[in-house]
């Protein structure tokens, strides 16, 4: 029993050991800006877990980071030496040229990542994704039992079976939605957007190509779901929708994988809303086969303006924020989809794993899609409250993208 | 003061304003007229979890030489201030011409963010002002009239929403308004009306909006005038008094000529504030029903791709706004100032 126990004491002080050996850093400052979501909370642990003498490791995880990662990366040396960021967030990067190539790192040190982890541009590695997320479909399964329908595949059924459950009387608003003016309704816009078989801009240019009929088709969508939404939902972002989802206001909704996982895991969620959770994969639209959704990975960079030795401290503390060994716990393995080796997907990735194999299209990495991203979540706002057409808002959108677009020099 | 010495008294106060006020101006006017170079695309292949693709980037070193050769960006003059997202007269032209009515006039202007966001911003300003001059005013004559041992009490808690970080006060005024909240639960039951909600009307947001901005900036006018009714003369009321002039009266006639000064003085600092109204169109995640200036510049600043031309010729136009807004009284002081020499 002792020397049983003896063992297990060596043992675990052997694998401590090598956890710190992984991180191997001798001097150095790593700084990291990132989103502030669960799994990515646990990556900044893992990097702070290297500090110690004379390597200073800080993290400033804030769901306002895009608003700061670029103005802390452009000056020299860079106050953030790297930037957790989505392929959305690293064109912004990319475009003012404050992200270092990678591959010599990736030699040395990255012998543990996987091929398919490395964002390759041109040829060079830019960054280093460790999960995957997309937006899928949350639901009640005890409220659909009550009425009797399977869950929706698509929008079309989800509006059906909202109606039924409204005519029922089981709740008012059933539906959910980060609706919010800004980023997030341009986001969900973009979603119906793609599943109606739209493009964005005209083929290979930057030309805006959102006033077509699968804009003017994906507005009506929004706008007949947002009529089974709690009236407020232009006010509300991701994290206001999972409240009244916890509330149980809310029986169907349209929610990031990322966030799904720990959807039920707060104070004070009434136990039916915990045992009716259920994940399923993304909704399509119109008759459509691609999934009105997109793709997203997360990922890190390491900062351009920054000495080679902070470049290399800073690879090597984010190496060991996504350290395969991290995945044995449960609690972090069920975080998110990560792209780490020896992930087995938990229950919680069915939605965007399903996302993965229904096609869907990756969210566009172009450099003006950021311009669009905003002109989208400044006018659609007028639609969505019923004082303009769809017409109206999309030219208008096109309108707002074009002078923003001339402005940044892309058309 | 002699020449000299005024110069030097002045030097350090002259040197900061030209470090902290002047340059920074000096600093956007020239980042309103320089827009970044324009982007050389390249094609490439890019890798990923999801596969490979062939998408359009920037040709980093293309651009890198290009921005070497005009390190200021392109010049582009007064092109953004005319923009659509700003003064976009092109388009006001255009509406002037198409429609019909001056409702039809206004109802696109309204679409242009610059002329949506004046609009509001000029609504909240001319009625936010006088209203709090007003609240601020006769908190001071009630807390004036009270008995000296629940003073010190009575004012702290008047001065409370000034104390209150703006954001933070918004927010809670936020929460109480929502549908679910306290006081939006109470305005639903009182109009009857369950589907009732203050966050989804632009009317009843617009309200909230100056509502907030009343109660937040009232105590700055009340704590002014509470001083300035300590000098009110007594010998005057006293004689007014005596006359048998009713309290109103008193007021009218004696204190309010009296504080006249300090009026103007709250209203000139209270337009300049209110003309920048910020934390609460943030606080209250009002952006679909009302936007300011100063949050357009937030708004360009916060997207994925910062626009930084577009925020610094908004900023101008704040400024400009702001000069505008303040001529009337710039010029009376400017004549005071003739008079007297």
């Amino acid at each position: 029993m002792i020397k049983k126990l003896l063992l297990a004491s060596v043992l675990a002080l052997a694998t401590s050991a090598t956890a710190h050996a992984a991180c191997d850093i001798s001097s150095g400052r790593v700084s990291v800006v990132g989103n502030e979501f669960p799994a990515i909370q646990t990556v900044g642990k893992g990097a702070m877990a290297c500090a110690g003498d004379g390597v200073e490791v800080k993290t400033n995880l804030t769901a306002d980071h895009q608003k700061i990662n670029l103005a802390g990366m452009q000056g020299n040396p860079a106050e953030y030496t790297s930037a957790i960021i989505a392929n959305s967030s690293i064109v912004a990067l990319m475009n003012e040229d404050v992200i270092r190539p990678l591959d010599d790192l990736v030699a040395k040190y990255g012998g543990s990542l996987k091929k398919n982890q490395l964002i390759t541009i041109n040829g060079k590695v830019m960054a280093v994704a460790f999960m995957a997320n997309a937006q899928h479909l949350v639901y009640r399964a005890d409220v659909l039992e009550k009425i009797g329908v399977e869950p929706p595949k698509t929008y079309e059924d989800m509006l059906a079976a909202a109606k039924m459950i409204r005519e029922k009387g089981i709740l008012q608003n059933p539906v959910g939605g980060a609706y919010k003016a800004g980023w997030n309704l341009a986001q969900e816009f973009n979603n119906m957007f793609l599943g109606y078989g739209g493009s964005h801009f005209k083929d290979g240019s930057a030309m805006p190509n959102v006033n077509s009929e699968a804009g003017v088709k994906a507005l009506n969508m929004m706008k007949a779901l947002s009529e089974y939404m709690n009236p407020d939902f232009l006010t509300h972002d991701s994290n206001a929708t999972n409240a009244e989802y916890r509330a149980g206001n809310v029986a169907l909704m349209n929610m990031w994988g990322s966030r799904a996982a720990t959807m039920t895991d707060a104070d004070g969620v009434p136990q039916e809303v915990i045992d009716g959770f259920k994940i399923a994969g993304p909704m399509t639209v119109g008759g459509g086969s691609t999934a009105a959704s997109t793709l997203w990975w997360d990922g890190w960079t390491v900062a351009k303006n920054i000495s080679d030795a902070d470049a290399e401290a800073t690879f090597k503390a984010m190496m060991n924020g996504i350290d395969p060994a991290m995945l044995k716990d449960a609690e972090v393995a069920k975080q998110a989809v990560w792209l780490i080796d020896g992930y087995e997907p938990t229950a919680a990735a069915t939605g965007v794993f399903a996302a993965a194999q229904m096609n869907t299209i990756p969210y566009p990495m172009l450099p003006y899609m950021g311009l669009m991203h905003t002109a989208l979540g400044a006018e659609l706002a007028d639609f969505m409250q019923g004082k303009e057409s769809a017409e109206q808002a999309l030219a208008d959108v096109e309108a707002a993208y074009t002078a923003a677009a001339k402005e940044n020099g892309y058309l | 003061m002699k020449h000299k010495t005024f110069f030097w008294f002045f030097l350090p106060t002259g040197l900061a304003m030209l470090v902290f006020i002047a340059a920074p101006i000096v600093s956007v006017v020239m980042q309103s007229m320089f827009l970044p170079i324009e982007a050389v695309l390249v094609e490439t292949e890019n890798c990923g979890p999801f596969g490979c693709k062939t998408e359009t980037t920037i040709d980093q070193e293309a651009t890198a030489k290009l921005r070497e050769a005009n390190p200021l960006g392109r010049f582009a003059g007064l092109e953004v201030y005319f923009d659509r997202g700003h003064l976009a007269t092109s388009e006001v032209a255009e509406a002037w011409n198409t429609s019909e009515s001056w409702g039809a006039f206004f109802a696109e202007l309204r679409d242009l963010p610059f002329y949506r966001a004046i609009a509001f911003t000029l609504t909240y300003t001319f009625v936010c002002t006088p209203l709090l001059i007003a609240l601020g005013f006769a908190i001071a004559v009630a807390v004036n009239s009270l008995h000296r041992h629940l003073k010190g009490l009575v004012i702290f808690f008047s001065l409370l929403p000034m104390i209150v970080t703006p954001l933070v006060g918004s927010l809670i005024l936020f929460w109480m308004i929502d549908s679910r909240g306290i006081l939006g639960n109470f305005i639903s039951f009182l109009a009857n009306d369950p589907d009732l909600s203050l966050k989804a009307s632009t009317p009843l947001m617009w309200t909230s909006l100056i509502v907030y901005g009343i109660w937040s900036s009232a105590p700055f006018a009340f704590v002014v005038f509470y001083a300035g009714l300590q000098t009110v003369p007594q010998d005057t009321l006293e004689s007014a008094q005596i006359d048998g002039a009713t309290r109103w009266q008193q007021i009218r006639y004696v204190t309010i000529p009296h504080i006249m000064p300090l009026v103007t003085f709250v209203a000139l600092i209270q337009l300049m504030d209110n003309f920048r109204v910020f934390e609460p169109i943030v606080g209250f995640n009002a952006e679909a029903h009302a936007t300011s200036l100063s949050w357009i510049i937030f708004n360009d600043l916060g997207g994925e791709t910062r626009q930084l031309g577009a925020a610094a010729t908004t900023s101008v136009l704040t400024i400009l706004g702001v000069a505008i807004l303040l001529s009337p009284v710039l010029v009376r002081t400017w004549r005071d100032f003739r008079g007297r020499t």
